[in-house]
């Protein structure tokens, strides 16, 4: 039972995170499972839904490298405290004192935030792991004594409520389908953006600006004039298809843009951080990839990104309100545990949440956890790491910069990482820190995959040499699945319930409203798809015809925009 | 059902917009007529300030309103405490400031600006600096706000160096921005002079002052600085070398030099009793201040162009009286003063000759480079590197192929003349649209070379024959020439500038499309004119050869005009002087 709307899709502040990390480190209670067959009519049968919670999100590590108090309180008391861990359960007396001011459930987070203090590790198996971890939290104390004033745990947690922290890190392109379908349906009044200010990337051990718009070619400190040239006439270049293109068909982008005789830097910059694929990805998905790149570009800025003010979790709550405009209702803390199913039918007709109450439904749209066989074949999994940093992996001018960072594969078996960082302007985090998200394919646990590069771009524990990188103040590690490996179809499910997949593993949404519309289309074949919403001033709200709530109501944690789209028209 | 909401139909949206729209205009007309009777009684009151704004702000070009309103904010001015009026002057901005995200290309709102901001009693600058910034970062070709940036800048003494500031980051947002590059011509001058003698004062900026015009200053930019910025613009036109902006930025950088103004020939004819003097830049014969001293004695002449057709020329003449150099056994010593430019040139007329002429020497330094300027050869060598790079990327590149002729001709125009004449090839190919002008520029550039040529070997003899020349210039240099062959090119006019040949005697066009004749006119020495095969059609067009009373040759043949009746006996009668006619 979440008390938090749209999944995997959701946002969190900084103590709300902290709550469902506690939430997936406590033992998953067995699900009860109730029998409400005393609901079914004549020709009825039950069907139960599984609990999704314990299997999407698995291998969940917190380390905080900042002290815990402040400064001062911090030197008199505990400093040289290298067991400080042995507090993890003596929650409350190493509590800061500006706790007290919170309210009790705010508290409560504060107490699993105080308990996580050093490291806390989901997975219980992996002894071993703790064991390597636990020199680093001697290093991490050594730490405390810095030459910069830094922002302590406390004040992290003090300051929570001004954190909005995605579970899903993903970017909008600026003509990608989602902006499309926020404009086409007006639903993009309830949100504000902002550009992603600048495309980076890792390489030879250094964070350096990717240009990639004309201005950034133009200002572009690192490229020779000769290499402006060339970068430009490729992009101009492969805009359209050309014979020398096919000539390239099924081999590699790579070869192709070595035989374009670019140079290093720039077959770097196309190859990992405009099309963002990896060497052996062909060529016709380099060039769509680099495609799609470049017509997002200079649309809204001068990359081809956008973020939404106050993190991703905004942009299912856009469609939601747009939903509750036109009367959809949602439920917080109900869980569906089974679909009543007409035998003779073999449609859904009601659904039965964990309080027993029986809602009737025509439609149904759910999750594929709630429905998944657990046994079918093993599921791809994201590697996921959300770092709060004090500084920006490439200072500049500006403070506010929104960068994404593409990091090509550390070591032969490391995956490619997607980093994006963001800046306090962007509403989801405090002034003096960075947020900063990590993702990539699964190779091993979150930890495995993402560590590495966590040490080489910040500043850690386990990296004290680069005191010039920015310090990680607090981070977590997880692996979540990635949707796009899972089957839609095929589940033997009554004809009117419908399955989506959770997120996916790429950058931009197309995948999320692409499964979206299908679904749409489905319930609704003749129907537009989100359709412009009517301004506020011709809508005519007349009291009058009070009848019972409709019978449909959406599931509790839906996180699919999908689905709200679906209850829009279903009224 | 419950919660289900109804949407408005067009029609009821149309119908409700309608009354609006209907309903906004009553308004509207009605407050138009209270201003309008309001200003013909003469009330200058704070209601009508409040009308006129309700107007002005649905639609900010109503002229009227805005002169209205300065009418009655100068009354206010003269009833009203400072402090009121600061305030009366700030919320005056402030509503500017609604009207101008209305229309951000409102003449009348920016204008009233201006006027508001040079009467606020206690104006904010710095405000008003970021208003246009933010005017600017919306569109950066917004000319209105341009003008009125250059006013608060000047008016608030903008340090220079904070302006260069500005311009590099309106260049690096996005640099196909010809205010800006301009705005960067006009202030690097002024922040980097060009001075051998002191290092550049960039640690301290000089104030723009009125006496410190861009305009008024040396155009010059020192060495130092001038590197900087062809790195820039190199920046530019390799990211992307068919944006023009930058590239005419790029020459003004090459090409600032000025040539020295001074008289460059003194020519005098003991037959004629004339007397012509060349220039370093077309002067008005009329009005140009000479002097003309002969054996010590000022002469009163009267100066003229060449030809009635146009009052500004590189060469002058006048006639000397009847009778005072006439005499060959005569010496004469000969001064021409160019008073206002306090210069002057002498020319000794010796016992025995019946001309002579003085004349610095020209080299190509002075003639002809003045168009690239007279930078240190390395960097211009460096700078069609540079170009050439980008030329073996872009082989096609107009811009680049003009700027590799341009630096060409700056450095060596005899020894690059080869390629010069290869690229102004590509460049008519590669942009048909201005073929003619690459004709025009490809002439002028023959033309130079031959007048190069032709003032090493010291002679005045002066031949262009098959070279496609399409159009004639610098025709002031030929002031000495005796001889003219042109033969076999695409020349359809022999200019009125083509009377500056004093000494001319004989004219060959042959093979050409000349219809015009109208520059062989008083050309006092002419004996030969050779037109064979170009398209001479009335015998109106050749009336300008009456005016050449020496002219004893005419070759016509191959021309339309032969083809008329009675053309021989007409031709008598118009040129009397030739005996020799060809038809």
């Amino acid at each position: 039972m979440r008390s938090y709307y749209a999944a995997n899709w959701a946002s969190f502040t900084f103590n709300g995170l902290l709550s469902w990390i506690q939430q997936y480190q406590e033992e998953p209670q067995p699900k009860e499972v109730q029998d409400w067959s005393s609901l079914l009519d004549e020709g009825e049968e039950l069907v139960y839904l599984s609990n999704p919670d314990s299997a999407s999100i698995s291998n969940l590590q917190v380390f905080c490298f900042t002290s815990e108090e402040d400064e001062e309180e911090a030197q008199s008391s505990d400093l040289p405290n290298p067991t400080e861990e042995k507090a993890v359960n003596e929650d409350t007396d190493v509590k800061p004192s500006a706790d007290s001011n919170e309210e009790a459930t705010t508290e409560k987070q504060e107490t699993v935030g105080g308990a996580e203090e050093e490291q806390l590790q989901v997975t219980p198996t992996e002894g071993e792991e703790q064991d390597t971890d636990k020199p680093h939290l001697s290093t991490a104390q050594s730490q405390l004594e810095p030459t910069r004033k830094r922002i302590t745990y406390a004040h992290l947690v003090k300051e929570g409520r001004r954190f909005n922290i995605d579970l899903v890190s993903k970017l909008m392109y600026s003509r990608g389908s989602l902006v499309d379908l926020l404009i086409k349906s007006n639903v993009s009044r309830y949100a504000e953006f902002k550009n992603v200010t600048r495309i980076l990337t890792y390489r030879n051990g250094n964070v350096e600006q990717v240009p990639c718009s004309r201005a950034d070619v133009f200002a572009s400190r690192q490229l020779s004039v000769v290499e402006k040239r060339k970068l430009m006439r490729f992009l101009t270049s492969c805009m359209e298809e050309t014979e020398e293109h096919q000539a390239y068909s099924g081999r590699p982008y790579l070869e192709f843009l070595c035989d374009q005789k670019l140079g290093d830097n720039l077959q770097h910059f196309l190859l990992h951080s405009i099309a963002m694929v990896t060497e052996d990805t062909p060529i016709e998905e380099g060039l769509a990839a680099t495609r799609h790149f470049l017509r997002s570009l200079g649309r809204y800025g001068n990359t081809p990104f956008l973020f939404p003010l106050y993190g991703l979790g905004e942009i299912p709550q856009c469609f939601c309100r747009m939903c509750a405009v036109f009367g959809g209702i949602y439920c917080l803390r109900h869980s569906v545990d089974c679909l009543v199913v007409d035998k003779d039918t073999n449609r859904c007709k009601a659904v039965i949440d964990n309080r027993g109450q029986r809602i009737s439904c025509s439609h149904f749209v759910v999750e594929d956890s709630y429905v998944g066989k657990k046994a079918a074949a093993p599921r791809r999994l994201l590697s996921r790491a959300v770092l709060i940093t004090d500084g920006s992996v490439l200072p500049s001018d500006s403070d506010q910069q929104v960068s994404m960072v593409t990091i090509p594969p550390v070591a032969a078996r490391y995956p490619v990482v997607k980093m994006v960082e963001l800046c306090p302007s962007t509403m989801t985090c405090i002034p003096g820190t960075y947020l900063v998200h990590l993702t990539c394919q699964s190779a091993g646990s979150a930890y495995e995959d993402l560590a590495p590069v966590v040490t080489r771009c910040f500043h850690t524990p386990d990296s004290p040499d680069q005191e010039n990188r920015p310090s990680v103040l607090w981070c977590v590690y997880f692996n979540m699945v990635d949707g796009s490996g899972v089957e839609l179809e095929g589940h033997g499910l009554p004809s009117n319930v419908y399955v989506c997949s959770g997120l996916d593993s790429t950058l931009g949404h197309e995948y999320a409203i692409r499964q979206a519309e299908l679904i749409f289309q489905k319930i609704l074949p003749e129907e537009d798809f989100c359709p412009p919403a009517p301004n506020p001033e011709d809508i005519i709200y007349d009291g009058e015809n009070p009848s019972t709530p409709a019978g449909e109501e959406d599931e509790d944690g839906a996180g699919e925009e999908g689905k709200r789209e679906q209850s829009q028209t279903q009224e | 059902m419950h919660g289900r909401i109804k949407i408005k139909s067009t029609a009821q949206q149309e119908e409700e917009k309608r009354k609006e729209r209907e309903k906004k205009l009553k308004i509207y007309v009605s407050a138009r007529d209270t201003c309008f009777s309001k200003r013909k009684e003469g009330i200058l009151d704070e209601e009508a300030l409040q009308v006129t704004q309700q107007l002005l702000s649905s639609n900010p070009d109503f002229a009227t309103l805005w002169n209205y309103r300065r009418e009655i904010l100068m009354h206010l001015e003269t009833v009203k405490e400072k402090d009121e009026v600061q305030k009366i002057y700030e919320a005056e901005l402030a509503f500017l400031e609604s009207c101008l995200k209305l229309n951000p290309k409102s003449y009348g709102s920016w204008h009233h600006r201006c006027w508001v901001s040079a009467r606020l009693p206690r104006p904010d600058w710095s405000r008003e600096l970021s208003l246009c910034d933010r005017c600017l970062s919306l569109d950066d070709r917004n000319f209105h706000c341009w003008d009125y940036r250059r006013m608060v800048v000047k008016v608030s003494g903008v340090p220079v160096a904070q302006e260069l500031g500005f311009t590099d980051r309106l260049i690096g947002s996005n640099f196909s921005n010809y205010s800006s590059w301009h705005y960067r011509s006009t202030l690097l001058p002024l922040l980097h002079p060009e001075s051998p003698e002191s290092p550049s004062p960039s640690h301290e900026p000089p104030q723009p002052s009125p006496s410190h015009s861009p305009q008024t200053q040396s155009h010059r930019v020192c060495e130092e600085q001038l590197l900087k910025e062809y790195e820039l613009v190199q920046n530019a036109f390799f990211t992307d070398p068919n944006d023009q902006s930058a590239w005419f930025y790029y020459r003004w950088l090459l090409g600032r030099a000025e040539r020295e103004e001074m008289i460059s020939c003194v020519y005098v004819s003991r037959d004629e009793e004339r007397v012509a003097v060349a220039f370093s830049r077309p002067v008005n014969a009329q009005s140009v201040s000479l002097l003309l001293v002969l054996d010590g004695q000022p002469q009163k002449v009267e100066w003229k162009s060449v030809h009635p057709r146009f009052k500004h020329s590189p060469v002058c003449i006048c006639d000397l009286p009847p009778g005072t150099i006439s005499d060959i056994t005569n010496e004469h010593n000969l001064t021409v003063h160019w008073t206002e430019k306090y210069t002057h040139r002498d020319c000794a007329l010796y016992t025995g000759r019946t001309e002579s002429w003085c004349r610095d020497s020209a080299t190509d330094q002075e003639l002809f480079r003045s168009e690239l300027s007279v930078e240190k050869t390395s960097v211009l060598q460096s700078e069609l590197q540079s170009c050439n790079q980008l030329l073996e990327l872009e082989p096609l590149n107009k811009w680049c192929l003009l700027t590799i002729v341009l630096l060409m001709r700056a450095l060596d125009p005899l020894g690059y003349e080869k390629e010069t004449l290869a690229h102004f090839q590509t460049l008519k190919e590669v942009d048909p649209m201005r073929s003619a002008y690459y004709s025009d520029l490809c002439s002028k550039f023959i033309i130079e070379n031959t007048v190069l040529k032709m003032e090493y070997a010291e002679v005045r003899v002066f031949s262009i024959t098959d070279k496609n020349l399409t159009t004639l210039c610098h025709l002031d240099q030929l002031l000495l020439v005796t001889h003219i062959n042109l033969s076999s090119n695409q020349l359809q006019q022999l200019p009125p500038q083509f009377a500056m040949l004093q000494c001319l005697e004989v004219l060959e066009v042959d093979n050409n499309r000349i219809e015009n004749l109208e520059g062989v006119y008083h050309l006092p020495k002419l004996e030969e004119v050779l037109l064979k095969n170009n398209k001479i059609s009335a015998l109106a067009d050749l009336q300008p050869l009456a005016s050449c009373p020496k002219l004893r040759r005419l070759d016509l043949r191959g021309n339309p005009v032969t083809q008329a009746a009675n053309i021989e006996s007409e031709l008598t009668a118009l040129l009397p002087s030739v005996t020799d006619l060809l038809l």
